[in-house]
């Protein structure tokens, strides 16, 4: 099947077998091998990137079902040669060791910081819930790290919330 | 993965028209394409319905109507639901993470398969895999399944959380197919294994999910609870979705209380509901209510911790509900 997707903002029409899983067009097809593959099951967020600006698993996803949708991964999340703000909070607050769950936890904190509405944590669901270090640290549970690099990632993103 | 064909509904008359044997509906794919990568799902064909038109949230009078699209995070988020039913908000909330819950879809969640192990190791045999295999988790691992309402054919839980708040609302659940369309009501979707432990619900092959309807809510106060092996991120050991109405004269006006995590459908616990209408609310009346529910538990030797942390989530739950 041919389908076209909107990668970091370049279109990109390619034919795929329906198995091909998003993840997989990125990294084998278009070579962008920032997003990781961890697990392959939804488990460890390795994967996230941002399909039409929504945090999502990209192990998960064929990309048959993308088709004509705007992919966003982590080596678009930089522009005009300027770092995302993510990225140079996570340098500042050595947010990571090894670096593989890393592309994973910046996707999905530049899709939660633009999300709505409470968490599984907050305690009045009729107010907006200031993003509190328990409220990041439910709202990224879908991406774990290994090497428990957690304290950074925390801080970085509690920073750039700010 | 067996190779399939791919194709995308436009409407959900479209879809229902287009499915033929050995197809499966495609929502969001966070539990079916797992599943298809195990080989315990091999579908001919997907016929995608999770860009259908049918992603709305509704109000319906004082109640709401839920398209099968939806996905999750967006209705953990709706003003609705957050202002009427917080009992379904908080139990969408403390499923799975932040990406699956915008992947999936409100039709995908209440048909997301068990997570038994060996349901999920196609090297293993099961019943519910294939029909008079066996069932190894009876003698194996277990730990995790059901207590209520198992059969000798299977003890899987059904993992959804989404699907005990409906069941404890009771919503009705929208469903058109080649036979014409219907209303299943929650409970009531899911099945008790028995001796069909492959079927998971009532559904006929080619019925769709459109659709959600919730009544009004329950007067009283609502939550859901959850208890899980980590903080976050994990599915039900035990969980409870629990509304709570106490009269001016301080005996319970009216009560739902559902289980999940316990058994091969989310459990309404009418025996307890039964128990509690008219009595006293308070930990007298709360633990005999639970006590009445969990009468009809049967452990197995590795899951027997669920009968008393569901009995004492019961109680802790109801008590935060009392004024
Ligand atoms: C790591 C992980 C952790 C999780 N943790 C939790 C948790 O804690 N709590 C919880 O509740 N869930 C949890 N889940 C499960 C998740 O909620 C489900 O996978 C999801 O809700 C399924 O929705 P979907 O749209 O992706 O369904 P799909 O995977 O697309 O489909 C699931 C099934 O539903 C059928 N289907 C889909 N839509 C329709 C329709 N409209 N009509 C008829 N049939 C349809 C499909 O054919 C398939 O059989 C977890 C999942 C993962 C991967
Ligand atoms: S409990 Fe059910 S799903 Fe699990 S192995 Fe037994 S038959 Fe299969
Ligand atoms: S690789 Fe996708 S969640 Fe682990
Ligand atoms: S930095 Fe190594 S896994 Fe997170």
């Amino acid at each position: 099947m041919e389908i076209t997707l909107r990668v970091n903002g370049d279109e990109r029409t390619l034919p795929v077998d329906p198995r091909t899983s998003l993840l997989d067009l990125l990294r084998e097809r278009l070579g962008l091998t920032g997003s990781k593959k961890g697990c392959d099951h939804g488990q460890c967020g390795a994967c996230t990137v941002l399909l039409e600006g929504r945090r999502v698993n990209a192990c998960l996803l064929l990309a048959v079902a993308c088709d004509g949708l705007a992919v966003t991964t982590v080596e678009g999340l930089a522009g005009d040669g300027a770092l995302h703000p993510l990225q140079e909070a996570f340098i500042a607050h050595d947010a990571f060791q090894c670096g593989y769950c890393t592309p994973g936890q910046l996707c999905s904190a530049a899709g939660m910081l633009a999300e709505r509405g409470p968490s599984a944590v907050t305690e009045d669901l009729a107010a907006e819930p200031g993003l509190t270090a328990g409220e990041i640290r439910e709202r990224m549970s879908g991406n774990l790290c290994r090497c428990g690099a957690y304290q950074g990632i925390v801080a970085a993103i509690a920073e750039v919330a700010r | 993965m067996k190779p399939f064909e791919y194709t995308r509904a436009g409407a959900a008359a479209g879809a229902v028209a287009l499915f033929r044997p050995g197809d499966m509906y495609l929502g969001g794919g966070t539990n079916l394409v797992d599943l298809m990568r195990l080989g315990v799902a091999e579908p001919e064909r997907l016929v995608d319905v999770s860009r259908l038109p049918l992603d709305r949230v509704e109000a319906d009078g004082d109640g709401l109507r839920v398209g099968a699209a939806v996905r999750n995070s967006d209705l953990g988020a709706h003003p609705l639901v957050l202002a009427r039913y917080p009992m379904l908000a908080r139990a969408v909330l403390s499923g799975a993470s932040g990406q699956i819950r915008n992947m999936a879809t409100v039709g995908g969640n209440l048909l997301q398969r068990t997570r038994c192990p060996y349901f999920q190791d196609v090297s293993k045999p099961c019943n519910k895999r294939l029909r008079g295999s066996g069932c190894p988790a009876i003698p194996g691992d277990h730990a995790h399944l059901a207590v209520l309402g198992h059969s000798p054919a299977c003890v899987a839980t059904h993992p959804s959380d989404m699907a005990v708040a409906l069941a404890a609302l009771d919503a009705r659940v929208h469903v058109t197919g080649p036979a014409g369309s219907r209303e299943v009501p929650m409970p009531g979707l899911h099945r008790l294994p028995g001796d069909e432990p492959d079927r998971d619900t009532v559904l006929e092959p080619g019925e769709l999910i459109t659709a959600v309807a919730l009544p009004p809510p329950p007067p009283g106060r609502a939550t859901y609870r959850k208890v899980r092996e980590r903080a976050s991120f994990a599915f039900a050991l035990v969980s409870v979705a629990a509304a709570l109405d106490v009269g001016a004269d301080g005996t319970v006006a009216g009560v739902r209380l559902a289980l999940g995590g316990v058994a091969h459908a989310p459990w309404r616990a009418t025996r307890a509901e039964a128990a509690l209408l008219g009595a006293p609310a308070g930990e007298e009346a709360f633990a005999r209510a639970a006590e009445a529910e969990l009468e009809q538990a049967v452990p197995l030797p590795r899951n027997a911790y669920k009968v008393p942390l569901a009995r004492n989530l019961i109680v802790q739950t109801l008590r935060e509900l009392t004024p």
